[in-house]
């Protein structure tokens, strides 16, 4: 057991400081979820890439630095230490990245990662249907075989897709074996949005953004070569993207250790110090921050060494996005009234901190994953 | 960085495991609510002779002084076990303050901050106190007990007294401080085994006992419980694990560290109580099932060697 970074290691982390220190805007950008605010983030995401500091631990080839896990780990201890800007591309490089390294043919990562990297290109998430959410292999869009064309005609209706208004592409699950059952016969799809017979329409969130959006496909083509992994086998595929999104690369502990010293930097300034159950709760968020980030070494130890993260995601993701709430619940408390003004960071986050619990596999699910593949617990 | 155990550590955890399981089952627990000492009888002869009580007490001593990390999951297999012996008295407090406690097999206890009660003084051969922030070993002859009845039948709780020319000086206040630490720290890994082997119970008999037609663990209300108790016990046992690490190292901020580990597995301890209990239904109030044992000891000592409260405010000190 050794718990310190190498020397090689603190330097990069000295660097990525100094460049944030420089970089980073002092006055907050417009939401990324609004149609300026998403442009706006996205020229940041430019200068990102040219620094090669968009996606550390990606090939560089592919616009990253071959970065280690544990430099990952240090590189998001900055980002969010820094307060850097949210990342619009994350469901492109921190979702889909993951699938396309693995499943992807050579072209299909040539063609796809640089411009994902640099954010010329913008992926958002085509899985869940107004029938299908937590319940996704529900899912009834389908993909119509055109063997004149060579590719796939699709129909059906996305929602809830993040950014899809802004984004430029979209990766997706559609039913192909139209008499497969379940997660059987659905096949991982990849397309611009500008394809003809798609629909997109924007909607606001809880927090009134335009951060949602609707997908319909009207018999839109695409060519065989935007099938991501096997025809048929897209169930697979989407499990090893919905690992990245439960598990460790969406939400680095960084995130929520740096919201936990805003809390306490709160706490100083607002909060009457004889109230002790006020000092207990934040103390406890505090050390729930750490406790994950601790976690988060021990998986990174072991990933490192060649192990797997399995069914243990599920308590990854329930853990983070609770305590997400709990640091901003607590953050509302100790504001009182003043929590109410709207364009407060703190509030914008306490709202988004809401949805946590319910995306990527709502925590009813993710307690029914744990209590089933991690303990055992028959599921009939 | 590598936040993980040795091959070495984890084999000596597979090895202490072994032995416990096969010699310290429920049925030694029991025993332990009605014998005289409340022990564990040849159970603690056989991690004595394993080197398990002696790992933090200096070679000189005849142990193998070594350091907490190399010690922390050997208790916390005692805790699976519900060993009922002095083990975090014993062989995570004294041992390395103690000459003898190893070559001359005394078994010792503590009374020390922290704790109001000593545990087994009545069998123990020597006991270490504490008065006004120095520590002092008193023989067991010169002890006054007041003993006490504890809710777990197998803990023999004591108050000590004792005169001023019985005791010996063993340290001071950094001394004190540090022995409290190491309870505090040794009482968080015990916790972690006993709510594992809580939950494991409860996971057993939940895929067992049917009810409308089905097993109860099939049941999403049921499932949710186990699962959140798991949830704690996975964010808690890498505070505890560090918290050692740093206690081994010296690190500075080792006391905050402790306080993190032992707040967090209290409160995981608690709650994996009494999901265990609620998915056992009546059976599990009974006295004749086991695991009302797991449960006292739980409750005994998540409130012993500092409750999460008291860590809780050690650590908003440091923090806040």
């Amino acid at each position: 057991m050794e718990l310190a970074f190498s020397p090689s290691e603190e330097i990069f982390r000295q660097e990525v400081r100094a460049w944030f220190l420089e970089n980073v805007p002092a006055k907050a950008m417009p939401s990324g979820d609004t149609r300026e605010g998403f442009a706006a983030h996205i020229e940041w995401e430019r200068r990102l890439f040219d620094a090669r500091l968009a996606v550390v631990s990606w090939p560089e080839e592919f616009g990253g630095r071959d970065a280690s896990l544990w430099e990952w780990i240090i590189f998001e201890e900055e980002y969010y230490g820094a307060g850097a800007p949210q990342r619009v591309t994350q469901n492109g490089i921190f979702l889909l990245a993951p699938s396309i390294f693995q499943f992807g043919t050579p072209e299909q990562q040539a063609r796809f990662l640089p411009k994902m990297a640099s954010g010329e290109e913008t992926w958002c998430q085509g899985w869940s249907e107004p029938d299908a959410g937590s319940d996704l292999a529900a899912v009834s869009s389908k993909a119509v075989r055109d063997e004149a064309a060579g590719g796939w005609r699709l129909t059906g209706q996305k929602t809830w897709t993040t950014r899809g208004a802004f984004c430029t592409h979209l990766f997706g699950l559609f039913r192909t074996d139209p008499d497969a059952q379940r997660h059987h016969g659905l096949t991982y799809f990849l397309m611009p949005l500008d394809t003809p017979g798609i629909t997109v329409r924007g909607f606001g969130r809880l927090d009134g953004d335009e951060g949602f959006a609707e997908v319909f496909f009207e018999d839109a083509f695409v060519p065989d070569d935007l099938v991501l992994g096997e025809v048929n086998s897209g169930w697979g595929v989407a499990m090893a993207t919905a690992g990245s999104e439960r598990g460790l690369t969406l939400r680095s502990p960084g995130r929520f250790t740096a919201t936990a010293d805003r809390l306490v930097a709160l706490w100083r300034e607002h909060a009457d110090p004889s109230d002790t159950e006020l000092r207990d709760a934040v103390t406890q968020a505090w050390i729930d921050a750490e406790a994950y980030r601790l976690q988060t070494l021990g998986v990174v130890t072991t990933l490192s060494k060649g192990g797997h993260a399995g069914p243990e995601a599920s308590m990854v993701k329930i853990f983070w996005s609770e305590l997400d709430v709990r640091l901003h619940e607590l953050a509302m408390r100790i504001l009182g009234p003043r929590a109410e003004v709207a364009d407060s960071s703190w509030a914008k986050g306490w709202q988004f901190s809401l949805s946590g619990p319910i995306y990527a596999g709502t925590n009813e699910i993710q307690r029914n994953v744990v209590a089933e593949r991690v303990l055992g617990l028959p599921r009939k | 960085m590598d936040f993980a155990f040795s091959e070495d550590q984890l084999s000596f955890r597979d090895a202490v495991r072994d032995l416990l399981t096969r010699e310290c089952g429920a049925s030694v627990v029991r025993d332990a609510w009605s014998n005289s000492d409340g022990r564990s009888g040849q159970v603690w002869d056989l991690l004595s002779e394993m080197g398990v009580l002696g790992i933090l007490a200096p070679e000189v001593d005849g142990g193998m002084g070594m350091t907490m990390i190399d010690l922390v999951l050997l208790v916390e297999e005692c805790g699976r076990v519900a060993l009922p012996e002095p083990i975090i008295e014993h062989a995570v407090v004294c041992a390395p303050i103690i000459g003898g406690v190893v070559s001359e097999s005394r078994t010792v206890t503590s009374f020390i901050g922290g704790s109001p009660f000593a545990l087994y003084a009545d069998s123990s051969e020597v006991a270490l106190v504490e008065r006004d922030r120095r520590l002092f070993t008193v023989e067991r002859d010169a002890l006054r007990l007041t003993p006490d009845v504890a809710v777990d039948g197998s803990r023999r709780i004591s108050t000590l007294e004792w005169s001023d020319s019985d005791a010996t000086e063993v340290g001071g206040p950094l001394e004190a401080a540090a022995a409290f630490d190491r309870g505090a720290l040794g009482a968080a890994a015990l916790l972690l085994g006993l709510s594992h082997r809580m939950l494991e119970m409860s996971v057993e008999y939940a895929s067992e006992r049917r009810q409308f037609g089905a097993p109860i663990g099939s049941f999403q209300a049921v499932k949710h419980h186990l699962a959140n108790a798991r949830i704690a016990l996975e964010f808690a046992r890498p505070l505890v694990t560090r918290a050692a690490y740093s206690l081994s190292v010296g690190d500075p901020d080792a006391s905050v560290h402790v306080s993190m580990a032992k707040a967090q597995a209290s409160d995981a301890a608690m709650l994996t109580s009494a999901h265990a209990l609620q998915c056992h239904g009546a059976i599990g109030y009974s006295f004749e099932y086991d695991l009302h044992m797991w449960m006292k000891r739980a409750w005994a000592l998540s409130s012993s060697w500092g409750d999460a409260s008291l860590h809780r405010a050690r650590v908003a000190k440091a923090v806040l």
